[in-house]
């Protein structure tokens, strides 16, 4: 047996460890080691699994694992999405007196939760993995101890992520009544034999659709959204609101697509009912949030609607589109909420959407680059947002759902209000005091390439593109 | 080579973005630096490609270099096709924006003394930003006349309409230059959406952006008939054709879309020059001289654009007679120009229209530049009737614009006679319906061309100045940037005739104009050609040559020997010198109808449309329903933990009621 298709896995868990370790000799004042090496973690690990990206699917660990090109690429995009969250977060952390290495640790073990539940070949690993990613998560959240806010944010997220692993895990162990394995071929094998499509496989489907909803945060199981990503610290925020999401993508692929690619009819209609609840509850709320971290997080729940569409396409254009988005969209939220980090300081949360007045007589490059993410996420061309929605609505429109994609396209609409408002605030409104602007270098390099990064691949989308179809076929 | 063709046209882009964006840091000299670097780059690599295709006989490159998107088998492309025609014009285009750049450093130097008062613009960087928008211009350029498609035309012909939006209200403090930016666009918007229509409607019926495509299919299209009003049938080619000709007239400012011309000299001199003469304007007879395998089916067509052609030469080459600006006096006699060539595509001279549009873009910038360097001598007084006598302070200005006249007259051995005289014969021998009124319409051309040409150099170099003492003690030659542009250009204006030989006459065309031999007037005229000499003395039998002497002899009568019969002929002939300065009324008629009747309509549509049923009930009325909802619901997400938990367990029933018990049930 071999174990080189776990070689990300591998590493990523022995440099956690040997973090772990290191952190505890180490004086505060040279903490910065911690993050130096988790940087180096996150960008090796790219680099191994980028490497795996042309190799031939296998099976490994008694079929528990599976090593594609899918999963080459997500877990490449999770963990370079991760070196940017680490980037934006360190002065932040620095700034309020809890650079500590327990961030990195926690970050590199959710990391590792994602990679596991990206290449899960069992139900029972991706239960792992999500439980190794949220539990991660709900000590991030509660990272800043002596914050009200954010240990409320952690005790519900806590108690609503039991709930829903819980229904998960019900819908998993009915689905196990049922076909009598765990193994996701197995499973799918079973589910494609005439006559199996017993109540029992879809009684099992609503639990498990359940559970995937809640990870996305998907309307009717979004509630926890707003309230953790506006608790938890914005570091947290911006590393729950984007690697994660590329996770819930790959989970869903697992499930629904490997697993119970039988059932889908069925589980179209409920991804349906999802996507369309998740773009008008999102974009309708959003407008009336005063928050930026609430209002990305509205935001989100829309961005997960028109994820759900590709998704519930059921095509390889469809789910190719679906990932495409999952990718940028994760791209666009750390670009989002970095620039939240990027106006905060010590002892001042710039999160209201009143801070972004005037931006652009404070730093018209950092305005321009709110400016392209915000376009972005609007889905206005000539950024990498328009693509991802333009692919999703041709993949939709190809399944002959064009009722769907002209309400995800009104609802885009309303949506571009809100983030249209945010420019508005930079360009013509006058700032509110006139604190200057203290940015690190490495934020600037950082949000600089965010920014440009969200401009170029909307100039030249193709090569993401091509990727996405050549993993998926 | 591809990389070649793809150097031409981004290295004066990437002047532009390093002018333009970074134009504070680098300085004045740094922005006209880089800018004519890149474009003296473009130059160089255009004359390497036509000698390499036009002269070395080359093989034409027509491929695409970038594929931006492929939406339903329409292909979104960036494709360059090279050919002797892209050669030639991206050589004109390229030489004319190197010598209107190097100009331009005299032209905007020193602001403060130099520019009018009331035109300072407000930015610190305005000169650094000049340099960028004509390195942007002569991209954008580059790119419609190296396209290979229809979309990329389309892109270059809208962002030279742009740049030229830009600079024409350069001097954005200037409300004359504003009104002037906004009518050119707003005139530019009504050619332009012929040219789209004519694009749609290629795309619909051929489904294909691409010239070679379209070129080939198009023949299979005679006889297909669409119908655009219920009931009447129409030729699918001819409709195509008009509508992208109204598209070029528009660009090439035909009547009636000419109104913006004019009024565009509120810009810089060196961009009247650059896009008002030598090379935006002439985008649209480029465009239907590419498009000739398209106009050659349509004889309906043709006859359109000769007649419009035919009018514009005349028609506007009198209002340069009645013009005291001298800005505006070769800006007519450019409409009027534009007129010729345009007469030239109508009678399927494809060949002497083109020929006419090279020499002219000499000629016309020499003209133009010449202009600017009396302005700047002057300290941009612009009223003619204040200079005179010029000649003895500024030598070079005087012989080079005494050049730049006599070859747009078209006196034999200079370059415009050997074009426009072309152009009349080709007339003379087409056989299309009108040609035989249109002959005689470019006919008196000549004469109204020579006259308003000469009237103006007269009373601009010659007889006693009339500037005040204070302009005439300052008055001297313009620096080197200024008059070493204007020599260079003087050269080609001279020398350019020349190439009538291979361009007209020769092969240089073959394969690249497609000529029905029915249209066929050109190579008629070119069995009696028999050298540039010859051409002379076979003009010596016609009566063009005449005509032009006669209108210099008239304006120097007029004007120099007897000024008193200037105003006794504008006191006799009151009612038509009236319609001249007031241009036909043309803009007074666009003013009152399609102004005030569009202001109209608006004003109906807003109160009605806008104010009460948009604004009232769809937009405020679902924004507020939008609001409401919005603020309603945020209280579902009341923070308690227990209702999140709630409304997690109620979705989940949902979800089991609907497929599980409904599914069943079904």
């Amino acid at each position: 047996m071999t174990f080189a298709p776990l070689a990300t896995e591998i590493f990523l868990l022995s440099m956690a460890c040997i973090i772990l370790i290191v952190d505890v000799f180490l004086r505060d004042e040279r903490r910065v080691l911690s993050y130096a090496l988790a940087q180096l973690t996150l960008l090796a690990g790219a680099l191994i699994s980028w490497s795996m990206l042309g190799n031939e699917t296998q099976v490994v660990l008694h079929g528990t694992f599976v090593s594609d090109p899918m999963a080459a690429l997500l877990k490449t995009s999770i963990l370079l999405v991760t070196v940017g969250v680490f980037m934006y977060s360190r002065s932040y952390l620095v700034e309020r007196d809890i650079f500590r290495g327990e961030f990195y640790v926690l970050g590199l073990f959710a990391v590792l939760g994602m990679l596991v539940l990206v290449s899960a070949h069992s139900l029972l690993t991706i239960y792992l993995g999500l439980e190794l990613l949220s539990l991660s998560l709900y000590a991030l959240v509660a990272f800043q101890r002596d914050s009200a806010a954010a240990s409320e944010a952690a005790m519900k997220y806590f108690v609503l992520g039991a709930l829903a692993s819980g229904m998960l895990l019900y819908g998993i162990s009915m689905l196990y009544g049922a076909t009598g394995s765990l193994d996701i071929g197995e499973v799918a094998e079973a589910i494609a034999l005439p006559g199996e499509q017993g109540i029992i496989l879809v009684f099992a489907l609503c639990f498990i659709v359940v559970g995937l909803a809640f990870k996305f945060g998907a309307v009717p199981f979004h509630m926890w959204v707003p309230d953790v990503y506006h608790g938890a610290p914005t570091p947290v925020t911006l590393f729950i609101g984007s690697a994660p999401k590329i996770a819930a993508f790959a989970m869903a692929m697992r499930l629904l697509t490997e697993a119970l690619g039988g059932l889908y009819g069925s589980w179209q209609d409920m991804l349906t009912i999802l996507a369309v609840l998740s773009l008008v509850i999102g974009n309708v709320i959003a407008i009336a949030q005063t928050n930026i971290k609430r209002m990305l997080a509205y935001s989100t729940i829309a961005h997960v609607g028109f994820l759900l569409l590709g998704l519930l396409a059921g095509t390889t254009e469809g789910f190719s589109a679906s990932m495409f988005y999952a990718i940028t969209y994760a791209l666009m939220a750390i670009g989002g909420f970095g620039m939240v980090i990027l106006l905060s300081r010590a002892g001042f949360e710039a999160d209201r959407l009143d801070d972004f007045k005037g931006l652009n007589d404070r730093s018209p490059w950092f305005a321009f680059m709110m400016l392209i993410l915000m376009l972005s996420m609007a889905g206005v061309p000539p950024t990498v947002g328009f693509y991802a929605k333009l692919a999703v609505l041709q993949a939709v429109i190809h399944v002959d759902m064009v009722w769907l994609a002209v309400v995800a396209v009104f609802f885009s609409i309303i949506g571009a209000f809100y983030y249209i408002r945010i420019v508005k605030l930079m360009y013509f409104d006058a700032p509110e005091g006139d604190a200057p602007l203290a940015v690190s270098p490495d934020m600037q390099i950082a949000m600089s390439l965010n920014g440009l990064a969200v401009l170029t691949l909307g100039i030249f989308p193709g090569g993401l593109m091509a990727v996405c179809n050549a993993v998926l076929s | 080579m591809e990389n070649i063709y793809l150097a031409i046209p981004l290295a004066p882009l990437l002047g532009a973005i390093i002018a333009g964006l970074f134009g504070r840091q680098i300085g004045r000299a740094g922005a006209h630096t880089v800018t004519i670097l890149g474009v003296g780059i473009s130059f160089v690599l255009s004359l390497f490609v036509l000698k390499r295709i036009a002269i070395d006989g080359g093989e034409p490159f027509n491929g695409s270099v970038y594929t931006w998107l492929i939406s339903d088998g329409l292909k979104f492309e960036i494709g360059f096709l090279i050919d002797n025609l892209t050669a030639l014009m991206i050589t004109v285009v390229t030489f004319v924006s190197l010598m209107v750049h190097i100009y331009t450093i005299g032209y905007m130097a020193d602001d403060d003394h130099n520019w009018p008062s009331h035109s300072k613009a407000g930015a610190p960087s305005s000169y650094q930003r000049f340099f960028s928008f004509i390195a942007l211009f002569t991209f954008s350029m580059l790119m419609l006349v190296m396209s290979n498609n229809f979309l990329q035309l389309f892109f270059g012909w809208e962002a030279v309409g742009l740049v030229s939006y830009l600079l024409i209200g350069f001097w954005y403090t200037r409300p004359t230059a504003i009104y002037a930016n906004l009518k050119a666009f707003l005139v530019n918007r009504v050619g332009d959406f012929g040219f789209l229509l004519g694009i749609g409607a290629i795309y619909a019926f051929f489904n294909s952006m691409d010239y070679a495509t379209v070129f080939a299919a198009a023949p299979a299209m005679v006889g297909t008939t669409i119908e655009v009003f219920a009931g009447t049938e129409w030729q699918l080619l001819t409709v195509i054709c008009i509508f992208l000709f109204i598209g070029a007239m528009g660009k090439s400012a035909q009547v009636p879309l000419h109104v913006w011309l004019p009024d565009s000299m509120e810009g810089p001199t060196p961009i009247s020059a650059l896009i008002h003469a030598a090379t935006m304007v002439t985008a649209g007879i480029f465009m239907v001289a590419r498009m000739s395998p398209l106009f050659e089916l349509s004889t309906t067509a043709l006859v359109f654009v000769m007649v419009i052609g035919a009018i514009t030469a005349l028609f506007m080459g009198f209002l340069g007679i009645v013009q005291n600006d001298i800005k505006r006096v070769v800006a007519y006699s450019t409409l009027s120009q534009l007129g010729y060539m345009t007469v030239a595509l109508g009678v399927s001279a494809y060949a002497a229209g083109i020929f006419h549009l090279m020499t002219h873009a000499f000629f016309k910038a020499l003209l133009f530049l010449g202009a600017g360097s009396v302005i700047i001598a002057m300290h941009h007084d612009q009223d003619i009737r204040n200079m005179g006598g010029l000649r003895r302070y500024m030598p070079i200005t005087w012989i080079t614009s005494l050049v730049g006249s006599l070859a747009l007259i078209g006196t034999p051995f200079f370059a415009g006679f050997y074009s426009k005289d072309t152009i009349i014969e080709a007339v003379h021998h087409s056989q299309l319906p009108g040609a035989g009124l249109v002959y005689w319409m470019v006919l008196a051309g000549v004469f109204v061309t020579a006259l308003y040409s000469f009237r103006m150099y007269f009373l601009v170099f010659h007889g006693t100045p009339r500037m005040d003492d204070h302009i005439r003690e300052h008055l001297r030659e313009t620096p080197w940037v200024v008059t070493v542009p204007l020599i260079l250009l003087a050269i080609p204006s001279v020398l350019s005739g020349y190439l009538i030989d291979p361009v007209v006459f020769g092969d240089y065309f073959a394969g690249v104009l497609h000529v029905d031999p029915a249209n066929d007037v050109l190579t008629g005229i070119g069995e009696h050609y028999h050298g540039p000499v010859s051409f002379v003395l076979h003009a010596l039998g016609g009566p063009a040559i005449y005509l032009a002497i006669a209108g210099v002899v008239t304006a120097w009568y007029v004007y120099m020997k007897n000024p008193a019969i200037a105003g006794d002929v504008q006191q006799r002939f009151r009612g038509i010198y009236k319609l001249l300065v007031n241009k036909y009324y043309a803009d007074d008629f666009n003013d009152a109808v399609f102004a005030g009747g569009a202001r109209g309509v608006g004003r109906l549509l807003w109160r009605i449309g806008d104010v009460l049923i948009i604004d009232g009930l769809v937009v405020n009325g679902s924004a507020r329903v939008v609001g409401w909802v919005a603020s309603v619901v945020r209280h579902v997400q009341t923070g308690y933990l227990y209702h999140y938990a709630f409304s997690m367990i109620i979705g989940l029933l949902l979800l089991l009621f609907w497929f599980v018990y409904m599914g069943a049930g079904a």
